[in-house]
């Protein structure tokens, strides 16, 4: 079974982000980039299906930026078989609809039986390619994965919902979108590193595969958050417990 | 101007005060018709909220625990007609809308926190550190909608009630199980009063302090990520970018160092205190009242006090 893990890059989730003066968007220059937090949960869930003798190949796969090829490489330093690079310079962020296009051309020339992807890229937080992926095959989908069992051409996922944990069994070929607890990505060694080196990483464009690149939503600001007012420190529980009633909040 | 709204519905039931939220912003787009997935008895009560001109039922099992190919199916089938199809941007809606846009060939804005006009509206991007405008120029709007930007609308209305089918029943994916945690204290995205506890808090059985303190004040309880991760508590109780956004009166955050990640979650918070022992903690930046103490005396005192 082959599995495809697509794989953005984004700003290290430690970075603190700011905004442009002039509102045309974060200040990216010389910021600190990384694999999305979520994809490196999808990387690591494909090589442990791998590892199980479940999977036979993991290729991963990222839409955007040349340079996005850095993540691609971290990809392979963990485990994974090959990576596929697709340039689409937007010049801006590339659209979940626009990536799940290209991703299911993708699927079309690799025919995974599975594609595991982040269930959100912490940069637009849009959490919609999967769906959008799943939705374009006409596959079926399970999102925010805490859990996966895959046997006999189904994929029984644990998903994280409002008020608890729903299981679903989805039928192979399908999409999972995968949550924070699945488990806990490994770091690269350094001789896998100097081994991903060697992998192949293949590099193609949009235009390879006659995907319209045109954004949908137009982006007429982007601005910072509305800030709080400064707070004040309160000496003891007693003045604490005062201000709260002060304000019947208590 | 029409909208199809997809009620949030929780446990079999309706989730009244996300749906009515939800219907606020909506209001704002057109006149709204609500899609519920569910028993007669969930549509009735969603035929009372202020603003909903009509309300779609389907009592298909195949609806019923929310799987994604089956309700995008129901809600293309009725799609006809609508220029907006919204839900509340609880992981229901997040696992199901962008799948329907996708069919329809439209982008999906997801976590709308402020309509601007029919076409044009605010969300949150890089866990809030930044606000985006975005204009869709997609012929049908597909969004979710932040709930904690919006005020509930009442209820008093009633507004008919039509059955609806689903047209074809998907065999892609299949219900197992669910495990629902349940509880009596109120739900975390509407509670006015939230109580989360972080990692300071040390172990699981700790955590009986933070749900002593919101039992005394009838509040939820929820978590940072380092407090789940932890296992100090239950996943659905975290608060933050992957987790639950609230926004209540008053947030009491206990032990929690205070993440980007976590601020995304309850900044928007009316009231908000931190109890901390480290004075550094960027949780204080943000906090109203800013106690700097060991949270295993402060609680206890606090819990006490109330």
């Amino acid at each position: 079974m082959k599995i495809l893990v697509p794989v953005k890059r984004v700003i290290d989730y430690n970075v603190k982000v700011r905004v442009k003066s002039d509102g045309s968007g974060v200040d990216l220059a010389n910021v600190k980039m990384s694999m999305n937090p979520f994809d490196e949960i999808s990387v690591e869930q494909a090589i442990r299906l791998k590892e199980a003798g479940i999977a036979t190949e993991v290729v991963v796969v990222s839409v955007g930026e040349k340079k996005a090829q850095e993540i691609l490489r971290t990809a392979l330093a963990m485990g994974a078989d090959r990576a596929i690079l697709v340039e689409a310079d937007t010049g801006d962020d590339i659209e979940p609809l626009t990536v799940a296009k290209i991703l299911a051309k993708v699927v079309a020339d690799e025919a995974p039986e599975l594609v595991i992807a982040g269930k959100q890229a912490i940069d637009n937080d849009m959490n919609a390619t999967g769906q959008m992926l799943a939705a374009l095959l006409g596959w079926g989908q399970a999102t925010f994965a805490s859990q996966v069992d895959v046997a006999d051409g189904k994929a029984s996922v644990t998903r994280e919902v409002d008020g608890g944990l729903q299981t679903v069994s989805v039928k192979l070929p399908a999409v999972i979108t995968t949550d924070l607890r699945l488990n806990e990505p490994r770091y690269a060694s350094l001789p896998n590193i100097m081994k991903a080196k060697k992998k192949p990483l293949e590099e193609k464009t949009a235009a390879d595969y006659g995907v319209d690149l045109s954004p949908r939503l137009k982006v007429l600001a982007t601005e910072e958050p509305a800030g709080r007012a400064a707070g004040i420190v309160v000496g003891s529980v007693d003045e604490l417990m005062g201000k709260l009633k002060e304000q019947g909040l208590v | 101007m029409a909208v199809l709204l997809l009620a949030e519905m929780a446990g079999g039931a309706l989730a009244l005060d996300a749906t009515a939220k939800a219907v606020t912003a909506a209001a704002k787009l057109g006149d709204v018709t609500a899609l519920v997935c569910g028993p007669k008895s969930a549509a009735e009560i969603a035929a009372t909220i202020e603003g909903v001109s009509k309300v779609l039922v389907c009592e298909d099992a195949a609806v019923a625990h929310g799987l994604a190919e089956n309700v995008t199916r129901l809600i293309l089938d009725q799609a006809q007609g609508f220029t907006h199809i919204v839900a509340p941007a609880g992981n229901s809606g997040r696992n199901i809308l962008p799948r329907v846009a996708a069919l329809l060939d439209a982008m999906v804005m997801t976590d709308v926190t402020e309509v601007i006009a029919p076409d044009t509206f605010k969300r949150p991007i890089y866990a809030g550190n930044a606000i985006q405008t975005v204009q869709s120029l997609d012929p049908v709007k597909v969004l979710s909608i932040r709930t904690t930007g919006f005020d509930a609308a009442g209820t008093g209305a009633a507004a008919p009630v039509e059955t609806v089918a689903l047209s074809a029943v998907s065999d892609l994916s299949a219900h197992v199980e669910d495990k629902v945690v349940s509880s009596d204290r109120p739900e975390l995205t509407s509670a006015k009063v939230v109580v989360s506890g972080g990692r300071g808090i040390g172990s699981e059985e700790n955590f009986a302090l933070v749900s002593s303190l919101a039992d005394k004040l009838g509040a939820a309880v929820g978590a940072s990520r380092a407090a789940v991760d932890s296992g100090f508590a239950s996943n659905d109780l975290q608060v933050g970018q992957t987790g639950k956004v609230v926004a209540p009166d008053l947030y009491i955050a206990v032990g929690i160092s205070g993440a980007i990640q976590h601020l995304a979650g309850m900044k928007d918070s009316k009231v908000i205190v931190a109890i901390n022992k480290d004075v550094d903690a960027p949780i204080f930046q943000v906090a109203d009242y800013g106690l700097v103490a060991d949270l295993f005396d402060a609680v206890p005192a606090l819990t006490e006090a109330v």
